[in-house]
């Protein structure tokens, strides 16, 4: 029996029970001994110009090696935007100057080295910083008026748009029409790791760096071009990685500084942020504000769809710039609408710069097309599920294009749907929904359907490609080296369950390795969903490459034609056809000459996972406050290589679209300051505002790589996220309500009813 | 000032300013790193350890205020290799992805153990509700303490001759 | 992150503390579970320059009947509280409230005594000690003395406490099977209330209602009493839940949402102490 398919535990978590996991600021790597700490001064104005920084004070607090301003950094040049198109205007400063702008609070205008880690924040505190404020520019509304230009030389708040807005008679032949603003609210990524980063140069005038990140290739050669270095003299290596979930994509410019600062003081350097530090310095999620319309027959069939798209990208455009442009492919989502228009316009602001998210940019063309065919079917009478079964793409096994030009693989939207209804037993939901109804029950039932479909592998910046290299050593065990990057996904032990399906070595004596630069440099990172349908696929095809090149070697030694050798995987070797046992091991096959295998595993294309989820809850109508009781997914990623590790992954994304939901926002005041700086504010979703998911299985593989596997990191949030909106809005439509944004707060609800009671538009 | 505890089954003395905190004092003075910290407002629980038979967030304790404590981290759980119940249901049930909370929610759940043995699905979720986790949506860190709960008193327990973890 | 430096001092006796606050002046606090005090020292909102820790104080932990009153001392923490058959038995309402304070590992550290001293105006238990009309009792350099609830919360985080003095002692009348209720809305179960309304059946035959978050301190709602004195029925009473606060508006609630809230768990919170109705979960009836 193949060991593909089975529930292996994990091979990484003897380790992380016991010792604990390894993560940046726990290294005690011996380069990093007598390392001086970093403490960054931040702004604590949003927008505003620098009049002075004094470090006087702070130089000659305790245990202060030195303390950097704008001044200090000698030829260090701003860094550029990240992405080709973007006005170089856009440039960041590595410490804002005297004479320059703040454009965030959290942007950089000191840094303090000190020998102990407590004498840092001591110190931050006594570098005196005045800034003259400007008006903050809190929201794309405001930045779009162009009133207070953040960037002079930019000279304009927009950063970029994509598409044209829609002809004036799209909809004009829909006898149905409805519009509807709609906002995919701004969150936090919050891993409970922060940022972290240290580094160290050698006698040999190499810098070995270590950051938590989710791709430490790219990293590299971020950090290499800022700092003007020959990428050869960069050596990076990310530990082990305490969650990322796409804000850890791409080096920040911290860690940057870190390998700079240690260059200057001549010392390892270490820096790790304080979660306050994090909430408005790492990279946030989402910020859309939308607005669709959605137009058709009194019968349900959607003829028109047109979403408007405005990206708030924060401060210092980075890739939150171009996600709007995955959410205008997956606009159609599931559906076959004759006519989709999507289009973006993005604008800069003065909150923290906005970065991928699981899901990055999907989530949100599912939550806004789900809401407009929820409204659409509360404008015409008729239940959501019959309205999505009237407009979805029919099953389909072969590629086909959508009306928003994207080329789907496979997949079969009405099954699913009908299998998420079934699980959860629909009919049942609504006959209690009725029941509460009819009774006026204080605690009313909502019911939110959504269906969805998601791209993943998608070039981010790799291709769809991933490499592999596989050693199999004279003692029997095996080495994998993976140019993925896993924080919590569970490479080690699936790409391990990979190799032994291929060779017999059992699982506990694979290694499986990856982010580290010298050993391994070129790799993609882990991100978009796309570990195991490049990567995996990859180590896939490793070993069977191997397999063939130990083939031709045994056929040698055993004096045999290769033809008639077969593996042998109850020996972890070959035999003569027919005699197990009797032949070779792989071990004894690379005692005399390396058995290894490097190899490049190109996918077609990006896969489209996709699913449906059934939400309910329980709404408590004085009160406005909802609950959820009960999740039911399909989630289908085409062929699961290791179930219990899949459904991990769909758990957690699960959560993450519930706390967006019901929870989860980051605020600002009309100045600018945030709100929810930390994780008493910000309600980061807990394990009782949750129930336990009900999974469903079903698995629709993709031919786009030989293991028949999609990506299934971001799906989970993708379909949780507007089952859940939908199911609160659903608890009180008998009032009334037709919508309420996200997060669906309990005061949300609440006036949502009084404002239905009172007649009010909703 | 001079602190003296008791760290895993193990006495220590060692110089510590009135502000260092627990946490730190572990991670940075003893290189007990599997104690994590990951915010600044008691909320996350990924401190968590055992001190004199409770949980408590090691970033909101004073070292000093732990003198003449008996300490136990998620290093001290397991006796001669072999995995405590709680870390064995953790592993069985994929109770953890990243990692970083783990150790926290790990002592977390031995407290709730040692206070509940026979708990709910809900009793588990109220007890970890000091304990965030980004990664696994508590599905299946609610399933390991469930799991745990089976194998009878010494989930609630951690190995030590004198410590009992009480209610 | 992490506190600004300061001197620590231990002590083991009541008098020992009082007079290391003589000593060391305004600028010394007391440490008992240091669950209200460090987390606004390491974000630096506090910087006192001496901490007197006193969790050691034997003296100071304790459940005991005194009369018709139940002696609480200021040490006890919040799990020891909420364990204590003796509480159980004389006034729930406290244990039970003080089984709703944050999470199991903050219980475990945070005391009583603490936050009564904290002042917080969205603190579950000084909301429940004020509906039961507890006493305060401090002790300090000219010695102990006794203050009743209603004139100890004064405002934002400031209590009646002279210099030097520290709380020592709670103490509450034994309500015994008396009807009690603490309904708490928050968003998250371990959050602070947004609004909590606590209600209970005194042995004088009286009502006390108090709301956690509707003001500058956590407030008697005097009105909703006065009108169940006079026979008014629980839905008039709650009515008045509102009067004499002043709910501020954040973002997790504004002003108005907030004193609906005020009214509706006065309201589930009387009804629960009279025996009308079940206490409402956070949750539903899921498992």
């Amino acid at each position: 029996m193949s060991i593909l398919g089975t529930r292996v535990v994990r091979t990484e978590d003897p380790l992380f029970l016991t010792r604990g996991a390894v993560y940046t600021d726990d290294l005690t790597d011996e380069r990093l001994t007598g390392a001086l700490h970093a403490t960054f001064v931040r702004s604590n104005v949003a927008h505003g110009t620098v009049t002075s920084v004094d470090a006087s004070a702070a130089r000659e607090a305790p245990g202060v090696v030195a303390v950097y301003t704008a001044e200090d950094l000698g030829d260090l040049q701003p860094v550029p935007p990240p992405l080709p198109f973007l006005d170089p205007g856009f440039a960041r400063p590595w410490l804002v100057p005297v004479g320059g702008r703040v454009h965030f609070v959290g942007d950089l205008v000191a840094v303090v080295l000190t020998e102990e880690r407590y004498q840092g924040e001591d110190a931050a505190e006594q570098v005196v910083v005045d800034i003259d404020p400007l008006p903050a520019v809190v929201t794309t509304k405001a930045a779009a008026t162009d009133e207070t230009v953040l960037f002079p030389e930019v000279g304009t708040n927009k950063v970029a748009a994509f598409g044209e807005p829609a002809p004036e008679d799209f909809f004009a032949d829909c006898e149905v029409v409805v519009r509807r603003e709609i906002v995919n609210q701004r969150v936090a990524a919050a891993p409970l790791e922060t940022r972290a980063a240290s580094a160290a140069w050698g006698e040999d005038g190499r810098v070995t760096i270590w950051c938590t990140n989710q791709g430490a290739q790219q990293a590299k050669g971020q950090i290499a071009g800022w700092l003007g270095l020959d990428p050869s003299l960069v050596h990076l290596i990310t530990p082990d990685v305490g969650g990322g979930f796409g804000a850890k994509i791409g080096a920040d410019q911290e860690y940057a500084f870190v390998a700079w600062l240690a260059q200057q003081s001549g010392r390892p350097v270490r820096w790790t942020e304080s979660r306050s530090e994090n909430m408005t310095g790492m990279l946030q999620g989402r910020a859309q504000d939308q607005v669709v319309t959605i137009g058709g027959t009194r019968d349900g069939k959607v003829t028109a769809y047109s979403l408007e798209v405005t990206q708030d990208c924060g401060a210092y455009p980075r890739i939150g710039t171009v996600l709007p442009t995955l959410t205008m492919l997956m606009a159609a989502a599931v559906y076959d609408i004759p006519k989709v228009h999507a289009q973006a316009t993005c604008y800069t602001t003065n909150g923290t710069s906005i970065g991928a998210y699981r899901g990055a940019g999907r989530p949100e063309a599912t939550a806004a097309v789900e809401r407009a065919m929820d409204l659409f079917a509360a404008e015409i009478g008729m239940d959501p599920a019959e309205v999505r079964r009237i407009n979805f793409i029919p099953a389909f096994t072969e590629p086909v294009q959508t009306s928003s030009g994207a080329t789907y693989d496979s997949g079969d939207y009405e099954a699913a749907l009908d299998r998420v209804l079934d699980a959860a037993g629909y009919a049942e939901l609504r006959a209690e929904q009725a029941r509460r109804r009819e009774r006026g029950d204080v605690r009313q039932l909502g019911i939110g359907i959504s269906a969805y479909v998601e791209i993943t592998g998608a070039d981010s910046g790799h291709g769809t490609a991933e490499n592999a290299q596989l050693e199999v050593h004279p003692d029997g065990t095996a080495t994998v080296l993976t140019g993925t990057s896993p924080h919590g996904q569970g490479h080690a032990t699936t790409w391990a369950m990979l190799a032994s399906e291929q060779l017999g070595i059992p699982v506990e004596k694979i290694t499986v390795l990856h982010g580290d630069t010298d050993r391994i440099p070129d790799g993609g990172g882990t991100m978009g969903s796309r570990s195991l349908q490049q990567g995996g696929a990859a180590v896939h095809q490793a070993a069977v490459e191997l397999v063939e090149v130990a083939r031709k070697r045994a056929a040698e030694l055993l004096e045999a034609n290769p033809d008639d050798l077969e593996v042998d995987l109850a020996n972890a070797g070959l035999s003569v056809k027919g005699t197990p046992g009797t032949g070779v091991t792989w071990a004894q096959l690379a005692a005399d000459e390396q058995l290894i295998v490097q190899t490049t595993f190109t996918a077609n294309a990006p896969t489209f996972p996709f699913g449906a989820h059934v939400a309910v809850v329980e709404t408590d109508v004085e009160s406005g406050k909802a609950v959820v009781t009960r999740l039911v997914t399909v989630d289908d990623a085409g062929t699961i290589i290791n179930p219990l590790l899949a459904e991990g992954q769909r758990h957690g994304g699960i959560a993450q679209g519930v706390g967006q939901a019901l929870l989860e926002e980051i605020l600002y005041d009309e100045d600018g300051n945030p709100q929810t700086s930390t994780f008493a504010d910000y309600p980061f979703v807990s394990a009782t505002e949750l129930p336990s998911f009900e999974l469903v299985e079903m698995a629709t593989p993709t031919p786009m790589n030989p293991l028949g596997a999609k990506g299934i990191g971001e799906a989970g949030t993708i379909g949780s996220t507007p089952a859940v909106q939908s199911a609160v809005v659903d608890s009180v439509a008998h009032l009334g309500v037709r919508h309420v944004d996200m997060p669906a707060t309990s005061m949300r609800v609440w006036r949502a009813i009084q404002d239905a009671q009172k007649g009010s538009t909703n | 000032m001079q602190v003296s505890m008791t760290v895993n089954g193990q006495q220590r003395t060692d110089e510590v300013e009135p502000r260092t905190l627990l946490a730190h004092h572990l991670r940075d003075n003893l290189g007990l790193t599997a104690t994590n910290i990951g915010c600044d407002s008691t909320s996350c629980g990924a401190c968590t350890v055992i001190v004199d038979g409770l949980t408590v967030k090691s970033c909101t304790v004073l070292a000093l205020q732990a003198e003449g404590s008996e300490v136990t981290t998620l290093e001290g759980l397991s006796t001669d290799g072999e995995l405590h119940p709680v870390q064995a249901a953790f592993r069985s049930e994929h109770g953890l992805q990243c990692g970083f909370c783990t150790s926290g929610m790990v002592m977390a759940a031995v407290g709730v153990l040692a206070d509940n043995p026979n708990p709910t699905d809900r009793e588990v979720r109220e007890g970890i509700e000091g304990n965030l986790c980004r990664c696994t949506g508590y599905h299946n860190i609610v399933r390991a303490v469930l799991k745990a709960a089976e194998s009878g008193p010494a989930a609630g327990q951690v190995p030590s001759a004198k410590q009992e973890v009480t209610a | 992150m992490i506190p600004a430096p300061f001197d620590y001092v231990r002590v083991s006796t009541v008098d020992e503390a009082v007079a290391a606050l003589a000593e060391h002046g305004e600028d010394a606090k007391i440490l008992a579970g240091g669950h209200s005090l460090l987390p606004i020292m390491k974000l630096r909102l506090a910087v006192p320059s001496v901490l007197i820790d006193i969790s050691g104080v034997e003296e100071l932990s304790y459940v005991r009947v005194e009369g018709d009153e139940v002696a609480i001392g200021a040490t006890t923490r919040h799990h020891e509280l909420e364990k204590s058959e003796v509480a159980q038995a004389e006034v729930p309402l406290l244990p039970h409230v003080a089984s709703r304070v944050g999470d199991p590992q903050v219980r475990h550290k945070g005391t009583l005594g603490g936050t009564v001293a904290h002042c917080d105006p969205a603190s579950d238990l000084p909301t429940a000690l004020l509906a039961l009309g507890a006493t305060v009792v401090v002790q300090g350099p000219s010695g102990r003395r006794s203050i009743p609830i209603t004139e100890f919360f004064l405002g934002f985080f400031e209590t009646a406490m002279e210099e030097g003095e520290l709380v020592v002692e709670l103490r509450v009348p034994r309500t015994g099977a008396g009807g009690w209720a603490y309904e708490k809305f928050t968003r998250r179960e371990n959050d602070w209330p947004i609004v909590a309304a606590a209600a209970v059946h005194l042995p004088d035959g009286s009502t006390g209602v108090a709301l956690a978050n509707m003001g500058g301190v956590v407030l008697k709602a005097t009105a909703v009493e006065a009108a169940l004195a006079e026979g008014k029925s629980i839905e008039e009473a709650a009515e008045l839940a509102t009067e004499g606060t002043s709910p501020s508006s954040d973002m997790h609630a504004d002003a108005e949402y907030r004193s609906h809230l005020a009214r509706l768990l006065t309201k589930r919170a009387l009804k629960v102490a009279a025996g009308e109705t079940e206490a409402s979960t956070a949750e539903s009836t899921a498992a």
